[in-house]
């Protein structure tokens, strides 16, 4: 018989009655959102620690003697914070025009130069530009090929891009504390006669705050189940998509088990707002009361 | 109990609807308040039930100085103040058990607790067979007895009831008063606003006269009130 939750009949609030659509919309854009923002961060991740801990040195076809590329490998190995140096074989470094010259490219006599490819130890860095002086020494021609130059830039690029989806993210969570504080604002209004008899009895702030509380966490997690879910089946049915793209530098659209898991903040994070905007939207409108 | 000193009240930028207004209440005392529509009679209760503050002037409820105390304060000694409301404010969704269950609530009582003081108390007044009743389905006495009930469930230390007899008969209005006296002999202090004067002569109590804003005691009616 006593075992209602609330003193005040929200059912019956019309304002009510579109939260939970603004939150799950806002979860779902808010979930797509983090998730793009997960996607690119792996990416560059990825990019950063596959390509950047590496640099490949040239060495052209008519300064290419019988002994310049050991002495240059020797050269290599010496420098402190590199890891590995690797000779690319002939047969190797050609196939890697195959898809420009086709696969008669290894077998012909076209001159291709000669590459080493440089791991650099973790947490080191070596400058390209005075490593290429040094090796000049050896072979004048030589060129230093620094991956971190052509793809600094796109990873400046995919880092501007998360900033974005962050600052995206945010502005959605703005708005969902907006629609909130209309919500509360509304209620507030609706069934001030009730809140006053509360007041009048005794009731503490906290008390009433809290009937407005638990209702915004109910609203929200009904918006936030709902949104959480369509998102997941837009991120499912995106990364279903990406399996049968082909795309060596494109970021894989699919997420892992943890980052699925940490996608469950945004609807979790709703409720949270939801729950802390509608506490303190009353609390303030109370403390106007005597 | 109730103490004013010089109390004066405003709304906003408009005229003193209350002048100078001092009095004191001893606990456990019984008294009518009366005046014409407009003297000031409800102005006068919300102050003592804490729902407005003076423009000016001290009151001190239960020994406290309202003005001194804290806000976060305020709810405890509401908690103690039993108000019985012209037009009843039942809450509409909720049932008769549960509108007199509220001041329980608020003041976190166990459920056990409220089921069984709630039930006895709405027998005592007669409506032992409308528990789940909800207000738009009681009639008028009956909806002033759910929010007479309510008003005195928590046994508050001062009940104040604006018109409590001036939507039901005579008979039920003697009997309503004698639940108001029961409820004075358990030691709780009782302000009745009311027009009735012929309930104010049957029963004899003390008198607070509101007239234009002033105040004055009186042991009885005087042959010239209005009612």
């Amino acid at each position: 018989m006593f075992n209602r939750q609330s003193d005040l009949p929200f059912e019956r609030d019309q304002s009510t009655r579109f939260l939970p659509w603004i939150v799950a919309l806002m979860v779902f854009l808010g979930a797509l959102m983090f998730a793009a923002a997960l996607v690119v961060s792996d990416a560059v991740d990825t990019w950063d620690n596959s390509l950047t801990g590496r640099m490949t040195i040239q060495i052209p076809e008519h300064e290419n003697s019988d002994d310049t590329v050991p002495k240059l490998a020797g050269a290599l190995q010496a420098i402190k914070g590199i890891a590995a140096v690797r000779v690319v074989p002939d047969k190797e470094a050609r196939a890697l025009l195959i898809p420009w010259l086709g696969d008669g490219v290894v077998e012909s006599g076209l001159p291709v130069p000669s590459l080493i490819d440089v791991e650099i130890a973790a947490g080191s860095r070596i400058d390209p530009v005075l490593l290429q002086a040094r090796l000049a020494e050896i072979a004048p021609n030589v060129a230093v090929d620094d991956h971190r130059a052509w793809l600094s830039a796109l990873i400046d690029l995919a880092r501007t891009a998360e900033v974005l989806a962050f600052a995206i993210l945010a502005l959605i969570a703005s708005a969902a504390v907006v629609a909130v504080i209309f919500t509360t604002q509304s209620g507030l209004a609706v069934h001030a006669a009730i809140i006053e008899l509360l007041h009048q009895m005794g009731a503490r702030d906290s008390y009433i705050a809290s009937q407005f509380q638990i209702q915004a966490l109910l609203l929200a997690l009904r918006g936030g189940i709902a949104g959480g879910a369509a998102a997941a089946l837009v991120l499912l049915f995106f990364g279903w998509i990406g399996r049968g793209i082909d795309a060596a530098f494109l970021p894989a659209l699919t997420l892992s088990p943890w980052e699925w898991g940490f996608l469950l903040l945004v609807p979790a994070g709703a409720v949270t707002i939801a729950m802390l905007t509608a506490r303190v939207t009353v609390l303030r409108a109370l403390a106007r009361m005597p | 109990m109730l103490r004013f000193e010089n109390v004066g009240m405003r709304y906003g930028v408009g005229p003193e609807v209350l002048r100078d207004v001092s009095f004191a209440l001893a606990p456990g005392s019984f008294h009518f308040l009366t005046g014409s529509s407009g003297a000031g009679k409800t102005t006068l209760l919300k102050l003592m039930y804490l729902a407005l503050r003076p423009t000016r002037g001290l009151v001190h409820v239960f020994g406290q100085d309202v003005s001194m105390t804290p806000r976060t304060e305020l709810p405890d000694l509401r908690q103690n103040i039993g108000v019985v409301f012209q037009d009843f404010r039942l809450i509409n969704h909720l049932t008769a058990v549960e509108n007199v269950a509220l001041p329980l609530r608020v003041g976190g009582a166990k459920h056990v607790e409220i089921d069984s003081h709630v039930r006895e108390l709405l027998s005592w007044v007669g409506l032992g067979e409308r528990l789940d009743a909800r207000p738009s389905t009681l009639s008028g006495g009956q909806q002033q007895r759910v929010a007479i009930a309510r008003a005195v469930i928590n046994r508050p230390r001062l009940l104040l009831a604006d018109e409590p007899t001036g939507n039901v008969d005579d008979r039920i209005a003697v009997r309503l008063m004698y639940l108001f006296e029961e409820l004075n002999k358990t030691g709780t202090t009782v302000v009745i606003a009311t027009h009735n004067n012929a309930l104010v002569e049957k029963f004899g109590h003390p008198i607070l006269r509101l007239d234009d804003g002033e105040l004055s005691v009186r042991r009885k009616l005087d042959a010239t009130d209005p009612s």
